[in-house]
Formats: C-alpha cells, structure tokens, sequence
C-alpha cells in the first residue's frame, strides 16, 4: 500500500519536472498566431487598416481588437483565407473600403524637385533618389501602398495600374452554358 | 529487336494526314512584310536592337537574348525595318507582343556567314553559336536548345530524337524526314556528341512508313552506329517527350524531374535539323516547316520564313471562303488565332483553317457523370475527374495534391469526355492561378522584408543618434569641469596661443592638399602607372562592348 503511493509520488514528480523542463526550454516566443496571420496578408504596409503596417494588423487581429475586412489590397480572398484560418465567418468589406486593383506609382520627373519627402514615406524603400536629385520609383519593389501621394508637395506622383499584359495574363474560369430547362 | 514499352492510356483520333503529305515541301515567295515577334521562345523577351528604317540583311540579329533563358531573334529577309510596336502575337489570351515589321526588298540578301569545323570547336562555343542563332526547341515548347544541350550536370545515356508527331492534321515533322533526313541524322548525331550520350534513338510513329525509310536510309549512307530508327505504334500522345521516353527506353520520368536527371535528353527532329544547319553551314533559324491544312483546296507543307503573315500563307493553299478561324498546332493541343495579320514563330506547326463544317461548335457542358473514362485515357495516370473537381471549386490546393503540374495539357480527357466538359481549360485556369499566387506570395515575402530591415535601419539610426548626443553631452559635462579646476589664463597668453594653433592648421593643410608622391618618381615607377592605366582603359572598352553585344562564350 504505502509502496504503490511512494511510486504513484516518485512518478507524478518526475513527469512534473519533465513538463517543467520542457516548457522553459521550448518556450514559444512570440504569438505564433501573429506569423500565420501576417503570412496571409498582402504586405502592402499600406496602413489602410488603420496600423501603421501589417504585422501591427495581424497583432490586432491576433488580440481580436479588430474585424478581418479591413484589409482593401488584400480582397475578398484575403478576407476568405483570414476566416479560414481563424475559424470565423466571412465578412464582407465595410463601407467606404473595397478591394483595388493592383497599381505601382509613377513619378513625374520633370516636375519633381527632390524634397525628399517621399522616400521618407515609403515603407518598402522602393524610391530611389537624394536631396535635391530626381527621384524615381523602383517599379519591381513598389507594393502600391500609396504613401508616397499625401507627403508630395508638388503632387508629382501619379498611381498607374497595372495593365494585362502576355505575361501576367491568366486563364479565366471556363464560363458555362447554363441547359435551359425543358418546358 | 529493341524491347518497347507501353505508357498508360491514350487516344485514336482520326488522324487527317494524308492530305497535306500528297506534294512536296513548297518554298513560299517573299511576302510583303514580315511581323517578327521578339518573344518566340520560353524565357525573357529578346531586346531589339535595330532601329526603324534601319536595313537589314536575312540572317543579321534583331533581338539580343536577355538573360540566360532567352534567345536571339533574327531577320528572316533583307529589307527595312518598318515598325517596332506591340501587334497581335500567337498566344492564347489574344493580347499584344513587341514585334518589329520588316518589309522585304526583294533581294533576299545574305549576311556573312559561315559554319565552323564541329569537330574542332569546343562544345562551349557551339552551344554559345545555338543560342546566338535562335534556336529553339521546334515541337512546340520552344525551349532554347542550348540549354538543353548542356550536359554538365547529369550524364545522359540515351538521346531521344522525337520524329512521333502524335498529333492529327499535323504533317510537318513528317515531310522534313522524308526530304531531309541526312541533315537530322547529322544534327542529331552532333546532339549527342554535345550531349556525350551514349546512343540516339529516333521515335517514328508507324503510320509514317516513308519518314521511317528515309531516316533509316540516312543512318545507314552516314554509318552512325550509335543509332537506332525505331517505329512505335500510332497513338495520342505518343509525341509527348515524357510518353516518348517511356517507350523508347522504359523509363518513367517522375513528377518534379527532369528527364536528364534519369539519363535521356529528348529533341525533336526539326531542332535536330536547324542545329546542324546552324552550326555547319551558319544560318540561324530563319524558316521553318508549316502544315497548312483544314478547310483548303491544296493542303501541303511550306518553307516558311519566321514572321510571314498568316493570311498570306493560307492564300497559297488556298483557304477556302467559310473559314472561320484559324487554328495554330493541332486540333487537341492548338491556339485559336486572333486576327489574320499575325507573324508566323518558330512554334508555329501546323495552320489548320477551320470551318463550323470541319470542327462544329462543342455542345454545351453536361454535368461529370464520373464515368473515369478520362481516367482511363490519361497519359500522365492522374485522376482528370477530381482535377476537374476542384478546379471547379477553386480548390487549388487540392489540384496541387492529385499533381496537376503533371498535367501535360494534351486534351485526351477531354476528347472522350461524354459530357463535353472542357477539362483542358479547368486545368489551366487552376494552373494559372496557382502561378499567380506564387508570384503574390513572392511579393509579399519581398515587400516584408524590405519593410522589415527599413524598421530596423530606423531603430538603428535613431539609437545611434541618441549614442552620439549623449557623448556630446559627457564631453562637454567633462570640460567644463576642466575649466572650472584650471586658473584662468592671462588674455595675452591665450591669444598667442591661439594664432600659433590656427598657423600651425594652416600648414598642416597646405601641406596635404599636395599629394607629394608622385613628384619624385623613378622611371620604373612611371613606366608601371602606365601599363595600369593602359589596362585601365582596355577593361573600359571590353565592358562597353559586352553592354553592346551578348556576353562571350565561357570557355572551359
């Protein structure tokens, strides 16, 4: 009797110190939540959420500080796979926010004086430029986020949206006929 | 006897060769302009480099190749370029490429050229001479040839040379064998000398007797012992490289691997036959053989140039009036074209002019019974039935898992289809959706991290401001407490002092704006500055040249 509890003891300790030993040593850092949901995000660091950026976002949402529809760049289906991931129902977008399709800024070079202003807004460093030199935009690194535009005092920068073309063309879903019914 | 092995499924179309196999190859004449895409090949756009109303000789490059996926393009006349603008291309979405017009001046005026001895040039530089000279895998796939004959990674036991041409209407490959086949014995035998394969096996489909002659008959007269004409049964798609190989050597090329990988490198004949022409006699690739045939009085096959608009080609076999549309390859694989005013490329095959008589509108899509007849005929062994499924549904994680990309496009699922689904066109839209995807998540990867390091610049910078002020202010915490425990000094003293410090500066300064090393020289010295400045200026010129032209060829 006495045995048997001094064994039942001797185990319930051992696997405590296990668990405890393990729960320092693979301690998770950080909201694994947060990575999975800034995975599904476009990346635009658009702000258009209201964050300044789209890990701050995906914290909010991880928190549950915010709906999942406030994300314009990334679309119905980026709402699609938010709620799939979390497990919550699609919402559509709110007002006043809707999807946009894809653009990358333009600078107007001859009317650029190279204030500078907005390489210092634009979140992935997709401006090339210097004080006082032109600027231009790096086009394969601009996410169209559009910060560029508010900063501009001459508002030489322009949206430009990006037209189909033979290499980003895509097959359509095949269309199909619907049989009429018959009378 | 060589042994041939069986691939699953497959399709008996009727197969509509005779009519176009009655004459000769025609040569075409001049046409009275030729619209030469620069995008003919898989891989980045060739970058023109003529200039309108420059004249151009035949042969002369137009389009330089950009990057290592690319090929050059070339003028297929003499003549004058005209125009350098985006016009219609053979693609399936319809959409406008970067072509340049030439019009022909009549003269068909040559360019300096020349072959070179293959036996003494390196293998280096004749891959180096195929991608200067265009050439591109002619099957279809238009893969540039001198990547695949690059033979540095893997070793490659068996080189297939693919002479099946599976496909009904499609005659091309067929005459060129009949007419030319010392030319694709050569070329075929100098592919397996860059490959260093150890055997050529060429696979003729048997409704081809007269092909399946003539290449044996060059094998013999040129004495290659190395390899081998073997007949293989009729069937769709036997002419797929993959289907190819499993019946010539047994091998089953898997998901995800590259048939060098396993061994076998694969050409078609008509590649084969450009390389030699390319590297023995010079000529870049300026012409191809094209079947036109369909709704024609006189179906045939012609030599023509790259970029010979289409209307004018079927002119001469005589495109009867109720043509509707014309088809670019084969019925089961082909490319509706968009307008008639578009150049023939290098993957241009077949015309087929199609009229509702000879093809009639598709009866509308019933509902997938799942009858698994498309499984049955499926040369890849993948379920079209799921794939349908869940393309459907945009499930496209799910196509991936019952391997779409295995998917070799060849419509034998939706040839037997009972319920006229069009499956080819769900595969490719899931196809081109998950490319996209890939592209978006590759953007945002990018974006993250740039967004990422540009935060972690910020915090740097802003941190080492903060670092430097406070040393500043230390600094200052630190002389003023010197001050406070030194006696004041007399003001006579200090100004003295003063004016000392700023003539010493002053002399320091004068001091080193001259740099003093190079006023007492040795002649041996000087004679050195020399060479390197020499060298200097021979690197400048060859970067300017190599920003001119195309890199030259590595030599091993």
């Amino acid at each position: 009797m006495i045995s048997a509890l001094w064994v039942m003891i001797g185990i319930s300790l051992l696997l405590g110190a296990v668990l405890g030993y393990s729960a320092i040593k693979f301690k998770v850092e950080g909201n694994p939540l947060v990575e999975k949901i800034d995975a599904v995000l476009p990346q635009t660091q658009c702000g258009q959420c209201g964050y300044p950026g789209c890990k701050p976002y995906a914290e909010a949402i991880a928190k549950g500080e915010i709906g999942i529809n406030k994300c314009p760049p990334g679309g119905e289906e980026g709402i699609q796979k938010l709620a799939d991931l979390l497990g919550v129902e699609f919402q559509p977008f709110g007002e006043g926010a809707g999807p946009k399709g894809k653009a990358v800024a333009f600078i107007d070079e001859q009317t650029c004086i190279g204030c500078t202003l907005c390489i210092q807004a634009c979140p992935v460093d997709a401006i090339a430029g210097a004080a006082k030199q032109m600027h231009t935009i790096i086009a394969s690194e601009c996410t169209g986020c559009e910060l560029c535009l508010p900063p501009c005092p001459v508002d030489c920068i322009t949206m430009e949206s990006i037209e189909e073309n033979i290499t980003n063309w895509k097959w359509r879903h095949p269309v199909i006929i619907p049989i009429k019914a018959v009378a | 006897m060589r042994t041939l092995f069986a691939f699953h499924g497959g399709v008996h179309p009727p197969t509509h060769k005779e009519e176009s196999t009655r004459t000769p190859i025609a040569q075409t004449p001049l046409p009275s302009k030729l619209v030469i895409p620069l995008s003919q090949h898989v891989g980045n756009r060739a970058v023109p480099i003529v200039q309108v109303g420059e004249r151009v000789l035949k042969g002369q490059k137009i389009g330089r190749p950009e990057g290592k996926l690319s090929s050059a393009v070339h003028a297929s006349t003499s003549g004058t370029v005209t125009a350098i603008d985006m016009q219609l291309v053979a693609h399936h979405s319809g959409l406008p490429d970067l072509c340049v017009t030439i019009v022909p001046d009549g003269k068909d005026e040559w360019i300096a050229h020349r072959g070179v001895d293959i036996s003494q040039t390196s293998h280096s530089d004749l891959r180096h001479l195929l991608r200067k000279a265009g050439v591109v895998g002619l099957g279809g796939a238009v893969f540039p040839s001198d990547l695949k004959t690059d033979a540095h990674h893997h070793k490659i036991k068996s080189l297939v040379i693919n002479g099946a041409e599976c496909e009904p209407y499609i005659t091309c490959d067929d005459m060129l064998m009949r007419e030319r086949a010392t030319d694709i014995v050569r070329g075929a035998n100098l592919l397996r000398e860059l490959l260093h394969a150890e055997e050529v096996l060429i696979g003729i489909e048997d409704n081809k007797p007269e092909a399946i002659a003539a290449m044996h008959l060059a094998v013999e007269q040129d004495k290659h012992d190395k390899m081998e004409v073997l007949s293989v049964p009729t069937m769709y798609p036997s002419g797929g490289a993959k289907q190819l190989i499993r019946i010539l050597t047994g091998i089953e090329v898997a998901a995800g691997v590259r048939s060098t990988e396993m061994g076998v490198q694969c050409f078609n004949v008509a590649t084969a036959y450009t390389a030699w022409r390319a590297l023995a006699h010079g000529e870049p690739l300026l012409s191809r053989i094209v079947t036109v045939t369909g709704n024609v009085t006189d179906a045939q096959n012609f030599d023509v140039l790259i970029g010979t608009p289409l209307e004018e080609l079927v002119a001469l076999a005589g495109s009867k009036p109720d043509t509707d549309r014309h088809i670019m390859g084969g019925p089961m694989m082909g490319v509706d074209l968009p307008a008639g005013t578009i150049g023939i490329t290098k993957a241009t095959n077949c015309i087929i002019e199609s009229s509702p008589k000879l093809f009639p509108p598709q009866p509308p899509a019933l509902p997938c019974i799942r009858c698994t007849r498309c499984a049955d005929v499926c040369p890849a062994e993948l379920q079209p039935q799921d794939l349908y499924w869940f393309a459907k549904s945009n499930n496209f994680g799910k196509t991936e898992e019952f391997h779409l990309f295995d998917c070799i496009e060849c419509g034998a699922c939706a040839y037997v289809c009972p319920s006229n689904i069009p499956l080819v066109q769900y595969y490719r839209y899931a196809k081109s959706e998950i490319h996209e995807r890939e592209r978006d998540k590759k953007a945002a990867d990018l974006a993250r991290e740039r967004h990422e390091y540009r935060q972690l610049r910020i915090e740097r910078d802003k941190q080492e401001k903060a670092e430097k002020l406070a040393q500043k202010e230390r600094e200052a915490a630190a002389k003023a407490a010197q001050a406070a425990a030194t006696p004041v000094a007399t003001p006579d003293d200090t100004q003295q002092k003063l004016i000392e410090e700023a003539l010493a500066r002053a002399k320091a300064q004068a001091a080193a704006a001259h740099p003093q090393n190079t006023e007492t020289l040795t002649p041996e010295q000087s004679a050195e500055i020399a060479a390197i400045e020499a060298r200097r200026a021979k690197i400048r010129e060859m970067a300017a040249d190599a920003g001119a032209d195309d890199e030259p060829p590595k030599s091993h």
